[in-house]
């Protein structure tokens, strides 16, 4: 089984945004696995230790990106590709990235792409789907359990809080969705192989590819924060006055019921 | 500059979401002045046409076909490519939900085009339409343009207002016959898993538990004002890692972001991944035993007390009220 897992570095949950000169700043931040690509990393780590074959994650990204693709090989991915696009593309989007990655991949020989269903980041859930379409392979987006037997995979895709029991055939790019397992942390001896593990580094060149190809289509012109949430009203009183009264301000002073 | 813009109505349980209406309320934005044509897709849907164009759509066009009757990727893809092809617009529009994730990125890259996802805000400022949109879940936005044409959107519920209804507009209703060929991902079965049918992403009303619940059978409490209120629930990632309810419920940072008018977490403390799923909520309640509680912080109201007492007394409290206005 030839695994592929497309891996974003996003910053870690806990970090609070900071805007400086109008760009958000990194300096100092903690970067992680996109949480939604740990669920592919691991899913691609199951499938190989059942059915054989090798594990190779890929990511767009900066020479920074590197470590989160070693935390992926020391969870037991195989190989790792790194594609640095940052000084070759100045405006990228998701357009971008799904059409650097679906040229990488085009002349692989994939049976199985996984990717997180969203990057906690930019959040726009765009680049798995755009990939499997130019890859003409089908697509299973936010998938929940996941089978495989022989060429035939059976998956359970969340949809608004239903559940959708889908077949489909290999090759495929499924994307995932929390609750499709727990991802593993990475072994002592795990991270020490990762060392030795192949990393390689690609640029737009090596993939034959010009920078007008991939300029993304949307641009960014403004960012902000929201505005700052006041601490609002404790209310006081005993238990029934507190709820007499909140029931009270949200339908005369919030209007919200 | 007019633009002719194309809106899919989605369709769920036999009615049309309320998310479509506001996708049609951005088209108008949008098409400055152009048209917009609605669009159905789905096993039988004809008969909700005319609610599209009582919400704003100039005309409609509907593809039915029996293997439409659930969603596929590859099924409403080549329906809408179809309609596409036929109508030529400059932008398609969306709900950001489970269906509109799963096909505007499809569609654009068959059209090689542009696609800003999860819209908060459309406005025309100059020459230009400008998109906003939450990043880091809600923690930041950002102001987008797109640089060429046709493009997709894909607006996030409960956030840009639909149009009132006008019963009296009328207008064209058309069938597109498409032939709908081999599906590569087949629906073998729905198990639908909301209790009352409310979604967490469009409902109005979010009642949601953290750890405080204690148990799955907390959640029922929550569940009793959810209904009284005709809301949905949802949970912390404390009380998804607990095992009290499904990872689908869970709102922050990973799991949903939500902005209903009203937001009441019960026994919540208010972790910043949490936060960022919530916060830009119209109304925040607060109800934790520990009055040190971050959640306290961003709440517009706040109870200290058990929940196990507050929530009760808050449904027959919300009971009298609805009696008496009734």
């Amino acid at each position: 089984m030839n695994i592929y897992v497309l891996l974003k570095s996003t910053f870690d949950t806990e970090e609070k945004i900071i805007i400086e000169d109008g760009r958000i700043a990194d300096d100092g931040v903690e970067w992680i696995i996109n949480p939604y690509d740990e669920y592919a990393v691991e899913e691609a780590i199951q499938i190989r230790d059942e059915k054989g074959g090798e594990v190779t994650v890929v990511t767009v990204g900066n020479e920074d990106s590197e470590k989160q693709l070693r935390q992926a090989l020391a969870m037991g991915a195989d190989k790792a590709v790194l594609i640095n696009i940052e000084e070759d593309v100045e405006e990228r989007d998701q357009y971008t990235t799904a059409r650097v990655l679906a040229e990488y991949l085009k002349d692989k020989e994939f049976d199985i792409i996984l990717a997180g269903n969203v990057a906690i980041d930019n959040a726009s859930g765009q680049v798995g789907p755009r990939v499997a379409e130019l890859l003409d392979i089908p697509c299973i987006t936010t998938v929940t359990s996941l089978t495989i037997e022989d060429d035939k995979v059976t998956a359970i895709r969340d949809a608004e809080g239903d559940e959708e029991h889908i077949e489909a055939s290999l090759p495929l790019l499924v994307t995932a969705q929390q609750g499709l397992n727990e991802p593993r942390y990475p072994s002592l001896p795990g991270i020490m192989k990762a060392k030795r593990k192949p990393l390689d580094e690609l640029e737009l060149d090596d993939l034959d590819l010009e920078e007008e190809d991939v300029e993304g289509k949307t641009k960014r012109i403004e960012v902000f924060l929201p505005p700052e949430k006041q601490a609002g009203r404790i209310l006081e009183g005993d238990l029934q006055e507190q709820v007499r009264e909140l029931v009270k301000l949200l339908h005369e002073e919030a209007k919200v019921i | 500059m007019a633009r002719k813009v194309i809106v899919l109505g989605e369709v769920y349980e036999g009615k049309v979401r309320n998310v479509s209406f506001e996708a049609i309320a951005a088209a108008k934005t949008i098409a400055e002045g152009g048209e917009i044509v609605g669009v159905l897709i789905g096993e039988k849907v004809e008969n909700l046409a005319e609610q599209l164009i009582f919400y704003g759509a100039d005309r409609v066009i509907v593809v039915e076909d029996e293997k439409l009757n659930y969603y596929t990727s590859d099924g409403f893809t080549q329906a809408l490519m179809a309609v596409v092809e036929q109508e030529d617009p400059q932008t398609i529009i969306f709900g950001h939900t489970s269906v509109g994730k799963d096909l505007a990125p499809r569609i654009a890259t068959k059209l090689d085009a542009g696609l800003v996802s999860d819209v908060t805000e459309v406005e025309v400022v100059g020459e230009n339409i400008v998109y906003t949109r939450p990043i880091y879940s809600g923690k930041a936005f950002e102001k987008k343009i797109i640089t060429g044409e046709p493009y997709l959107v894909t607006v996030r519920p409960n956030n840009i207002p639909a149009l009132e209804k006008d019963e009296s507009r009328t207008g064209e209703v058309n069938t597109l016959a498409v032939e709908i060929k081999d599906l590569r991902t087949i629906i073998k079965e729905v198990v639908r898993k909301k209790s009352e049918g409310v979604d967490l992403s469009e409902a109005k009303v979010v009642v949601a538990g953290g750890r405080g619940v204690k148990s799955a059978e907390g959640f029922k409490v929550l569940q009793e004002l959810a209904d009284v209120l005709g809301g949905a629930v949802g949970a912390s990632r404390g009380a998804c890692d607990a095992g009290y309810c499904d990872y689908s419920l869970q709102i922050g940072q990973t799991g949903k972001v939500v902005t209903p008018d009203l937001y009441i977490a019960c026994g919540i403390s208010g972790a910043i991944q949490h936060v960022a799923g919530m916060s830009n909520s119209k109304v925040i309640v607060a109800i934790n035993k520990d009055p040190e509680a971050n959640i306290f912080k961003i709440a517009d109201y706040g109870i200290v007390g058990d929940l196990f007492e507050v929530v009760p007394l808050l449904v027959e409290e919300i009971k009298k009220l609805k009696a008496s206005v009734s």
